[in-house]
């Protein structure tokens, strides 16, 4: 009994801290209709600057005053002068992009600042004082987090209820445009809430922090659980949250006191603990009734580039190329970077028709790339490559799974939703040990690093390093003409289609949840395999080279580069095999380039098709002149072949090899007669014009003929 | 017994919190008739179309296609049995070319339909029906480079490509030209004539009453008056309630 109430009382404490972190939550998201994946995070930083100021010799008030009243407002308010303010009618996507940008971004400004190979203690409030409540010594810092979290929810009552503030908030959620004209200004609600939701996010840090060892990742992730008590109200429910933020804590609290820890259950439940709040959360968001279909909101042209297969056969070659260049000039230890670079592109590759065509946000990822590392290092002894098959049909299959409840959600829940199934995966599943049932063995990594063999091919034998580079970057070209048929093919359409209108594409026979199921699997098959290959290049595989945190960047850098191309995913693969190499160049911004990811993703809202896309374009007048194209080969190859024998230097070759398609392009640009109409493949290139009165007589002569065959 | 109307809502109410936006409607579209709806801004229409296209369960009520109730049925299902629609705020996918948004419903119809005879061939049938609405010379601009008007015949286009036997459709005179409307007219009769169910919401009074068989008024989400464009058009409730004098020639 007495355990039963200690236990409790931790709960409602904890439940009090969720309730403060999930109110600022609401509050933004209710007024600005962003949903802040940051949040978590800038409770961290305010954690950590709490504990820089206390080590600098401020007293703990002055410290707490500091971090809640002026660091953590001034946070929110630069965040959203700057990232936020012009997102309000972009596509859901890029808002909620920009928004996990700013997550990474938070936590590698965190990780700089405060490396991770120092101990940063933190004392409870009042450290020695306890306080008797129904015969309980309880800490006083965990009966003031349980009030403060009262303080908070009256505080807010009284703020959207009865201030002009505060009605005015509520106001420009439901009509933006009709809250200007009645006098209100947006923009000041949008900063006011965002202030405020990060002064709240920050007390929650502090609130939490001394209970844990000071430590990036898992003082965000824990403020993250606080989201499944925000999505029990459908983020916009303030007294449902509280609700779920009670049911959280004391949920946690229980499990922390009477999960079994030994035992014949005891291994395969002592790391529940840690899945709880994402358990509950993906309980929550399967729960909800289905959203409504969404319309086209956002009007905003969106690229999503349909390359003919001259133009993929050659991006196929070049980039295969490209490798073979590389592993001749390369030692062995770049050589195998490289190789790294390109199996992280081969992943970034499966976003393409999941988050690029059809629009959704998938922050699993790794975990699906995971499965296929698994299987590799299990089935793919001696490096066989059917390894790779078995990992993509599993993959497929646990993609189905997870679609299956979120895929009639709208865009925030199906991220949340994809980010627990992560988060379940990567603290709890992975961290059991075999399972045994029914005389079977079910293995991820049994509490070890498991080993991956290196590829072995029919004909080659097992690969050498330079040989494993070059089998990737070809695995790569294949994948990627694979991608190109999908774009080309009616299924890349009806993609494109589900992501501007599900509304418009239901009322046409498709069924956007069952179309939805099928890009999943497809995109969770191309993870997995790619998750196979990227493993066989680290050698030894752990849970955390594939965890929620490796998500992030694969998926902010190749948002960056465009995702609706193969383009991004190679843009990913080189900015990740460069940060290391630029890293070790120039040591003095080595930690700012954790950074790089978060901010290349933020600016998205601004160049919402990447940067591929918009290269492409300008190389788009080489097609029409071979000859020059040709030119430009020739002198890229000798570039290369210099460089692979010591003529030229690797910095040198390269920016001229990049440039010179660029400057031919333009030069080609700069003489060409307009081109004339012709009907050969009217998507290729042709789109957007008027047909002439030749085309349309072409068109009419082929009607003619499917009458007869009619 | 005559065969069940194409289309027929059985005392359809939809409230958004405390604000009745359809209030127990009940009304029936014949096969080969034109059926118009109109009402003033916030009347309920569009909220109708969305009840009985699926996309907005009623509070209560219900749905029949054909004599069978479709009430629990989600939006895509309802197509197949030969609904369709267009939107008041345009919904084409503005990515793809006027052709690539009608080849595409083509396409889903042609699968559905398990209908891969030979003869099937999505390019030639997408061109066709852009032809119908007479845009063959914008087939491969990308839609969301069209005007209003022009946007509005693709969608029809596209929503013609499931062959339907009902045809919603809301407001798509906004935007055409006079000239355009009355062409936009003559399609409809010919549709019609085919035996489709259409049925039309529009604030350009003279073209519903030019080509309806039926009207209905709607006034804050109750119905106000129906029957045939002359007896409307001297209703007097019709006339202080929304016709005003642009009801009255001349
Ligand atoms: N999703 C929604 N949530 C809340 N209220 C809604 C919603 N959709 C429509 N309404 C309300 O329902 C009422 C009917 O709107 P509706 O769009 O159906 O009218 P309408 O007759 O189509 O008007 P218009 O001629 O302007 O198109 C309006 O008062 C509108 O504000
Ligand atoms: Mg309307």
């Amino acid at each position: 009994m007495d355990q039963f109430l200690i236990a409790t009382i931790t709960g409602l404490s904890t439940a009090g801290i969720f309730a403060i972190a999930a109110s600022g939550l609401v509050l933004t998201y209710t007024t600005t209709g962003i949903f802040n994946f940051a949040h978590g995070a800038v409770g961290m930083l305010a954690a950590f600057s709490y504990w820089q100021l206390l080590d600098w010799g401020l007293p703990t008030g002055v410290a707490v005053a500091v971090v809640l009243l002026v660091l953590g407002p001034l946070f929110g308010l630069l965040v959203e002068a700057v990232v936020m303010r012009g997102l309000f009618d972009a596509p859901e996507t890029s808002r909620l992009v920009v928004s996990v940008a700013l997550l990474a971004a938070a936590l590698g400004l965190g990780v700089w600042l405060w490396p991770v190979d120092e101990s940063r203690p933190l004392d409870f409030w009042f450290e020695d004082n306890f306080l008797g409540i129904l015969g309980v010594r309880v800490r006083w810092h965990e009966a003031i987090a349980f009030i403060l979290a009262v303080v908070v929810a009256i505080g807010l009552r009284v703020l959207l209820r009865s201030t002009r503030a505060g009605v005015t908030m509520r106001a420009v959620v439901d009509d933006r445009g009709l809250a200007s004209l009645n006098g209100a200004r947006p923009g000041r609600s949008a900063a006011l809430a965002w202030a405020l939701g990060c002064s709240l996010a920050a007390l929650a840090g502090i609130l939490l922090a001394p209970a844990q060892a000071l430590s990036q990742q898992t003082l965000t992730l824990l403020i993250v659980n606080a989201y499944a008590a925000a999505m029990l109200g459908r983020l916009r429910n303030l007294p449902m949250t509280f609700l779920g933020a009670a049911v959280l804590g004391l949920l946690d609290s229980y499990g922390f006191f009477y999960l079994p820890t030994d035992g014949r259950f005891g291994p395969y439940l002592s790391t529940f603990r840690f899945a709880i709040p994402v358990v509950v959360l993906f309980i929550v968001l399967i729960a909800l009734p289905s959203a409504r279909l969404r319309t086209n909101a956002a009007r905003r042209r969106l690229a999503a580039p349909r390359p003919t297969w001259f133009t993929a056969g050659f991006q196929a070659a070049a980039v295969v190329g490209g490798a073979v260049v590389l592993a001749i000039g390369l030692s062995d230890a770049d050589a195998l970077r490289a190789a790294k670079a390109v199996g992280f592109a081969l992943i970034a590759l499966s976003l393409v028709p999941l988050v690029g065509w059809a629009g959704q946000l998938c922050l699993c990822q790794m975990s699906f790339a995971a499965i296929g590392a698994v299987c590799m290092g299990h089935l793919g002894q001696g490096g066989n490559p059917w390894a790779l098959l078995a990992g993509a049909l599993i993959a497929a299959v646990v993609g189905v799974l997870v679609a299956l409840p979120a895929a009639r959600l709208t865009g925030i829940e199906l991220a949340l939703a994809t980010a627990a199934f992560a988060v379940i995966l990567d603290r709890w599943i992975f961290a059991m040990p075999d399972i045994h049932l029914w005389g079977m063995t079910l293995s991820t990594f049994n509490r070890n690093p498991v080993p991956v063999d290196r590829l072995s091919l029919p004909f080659a034998g097992t690969l050498t390093t330079k040989g494993l580079l070059v089998a990737l970057a070809v695995a790569f070209a294949l994948l990627h003409l694979l991608v190109v048929a999908v774009r080309r093919s009616r299924a890349g359409d009806l993609l494109l289609a589900l992501r501007e209108s599900p509304a418009a594409c239901a009322t046409l026979g498709i069924d956007p949840a069952g179309t939805r199921l099928a890009v999943f699997a497809f995109s969770a098959a191309l993870a997995a395999v790619g998750g196979g290959l990227y493993a066989g290049t680290l050698g030894s595989i752990s849970p955390s080279s594939f965890d929620l945190f490796q998500t992030l960047p694969l998926l902010l850098l190749t948002v960056a580069g465009g995702v609706a191309a193969s383009g991004g995913a190679i843009f990913a693969g080189v900015v990740l095999g460069l940060i290391p190499v630029v890293g070790a160049t120039f040591a003095g911004i080595a930690g700012l380039l954790g950074i790089l990811p978060g901010t290349m993703g933020a600016t998205l809202g601004r160049n919402p098709d990447g940067v591929s896309t918009q290269l492409a374009e300008r190389l788009a007048p080489l097609r029409s002149k071979p000859a020059v194209l040709a030119v430009v080969v020739v002198v890229d190859v000798a570039l290369a072949l210099a460089w692979a024998n010591d003529v030229l230097g690797g910095w040198e070759a390269s920016i001229a090899a990049f440039l010179l398609p660029f400057l031919a392009a333009r030069g080609v640009n700069a003489t060409r007669a307009p081109r004339t109409a012709r009907l050969a493949d009217p998507l290729d290139g042709l789109e957007d014009r008027r047909l002439g009165p030749a085309d349309v007589s072409a068109i009419d002569e082929a009607l003619a003929l499917a009458e007869v065959t009619r | 017994m005559t065969d069940p109307p194409a289309l027929k809502v059985i005392g359809v109410t939809v409230r958004f919190g405390g604000n009745v936006a359809v209030d127990d409607v009940s009304l029936a579209a014949q096969a080969g008739a034109i059926t118009g709806l109109i009402g003033p801004n916030g009347a309920g229409k569009t909220t109708l179309f969305n009840v009985i296209s699926g996309l907005q369960p009623p509070t209560s009520g219900a749905v029949h296609l054909e004599g069978a109730d479709v009430t629990r049925l989600p939006t895509h299902k309802r197509a197949r049995r030969g609904m369709a629609r267009t939107f008041q705020r345009l919904e084409l996918f503005g990515i793809l070319t006027a052709h690539g948004n009608v080849k595409l419903a083509v396409d889903v119809r042609a699968r559905a339909d398990r209908d891969i005879r030979a003869g099937v061939n999505a390019d030639a049938e997408a061109y066709a029906l852009l032809e119908r609405v007479g845009l063959l010379d914008l087939a491969h601009m990308r839609a969301d480079s069209l005007s209003t008007g022009k946007a509005r015949l693709v969608e029809l286009a596209r929503a013609l490509a499931i062959r339907p036997k009902v045809l919603l459709l809301d407001e798509p005179a906004s935007g055409l030209t006079e000239e355009e409307t009355v062409q936009f007219g003559a399609i409809l009769r010919e549709l019609a004539g085919e035996g489709m169910a259409v049925v039309l919401v529009e604030h350009d009074v003279s073209l519903v009453f030019a080509v309806c068989d039926v009207v209905h008024v709607l006034d804050r989400g109750a119905l106000l008056a129906s029957g045939d464009p002359s007896s409307i058009r001297a209703d007097q409730r019709v006339l202080d309630a929304y016709l005003g004098d642009a009801g009255v020639p001349g």
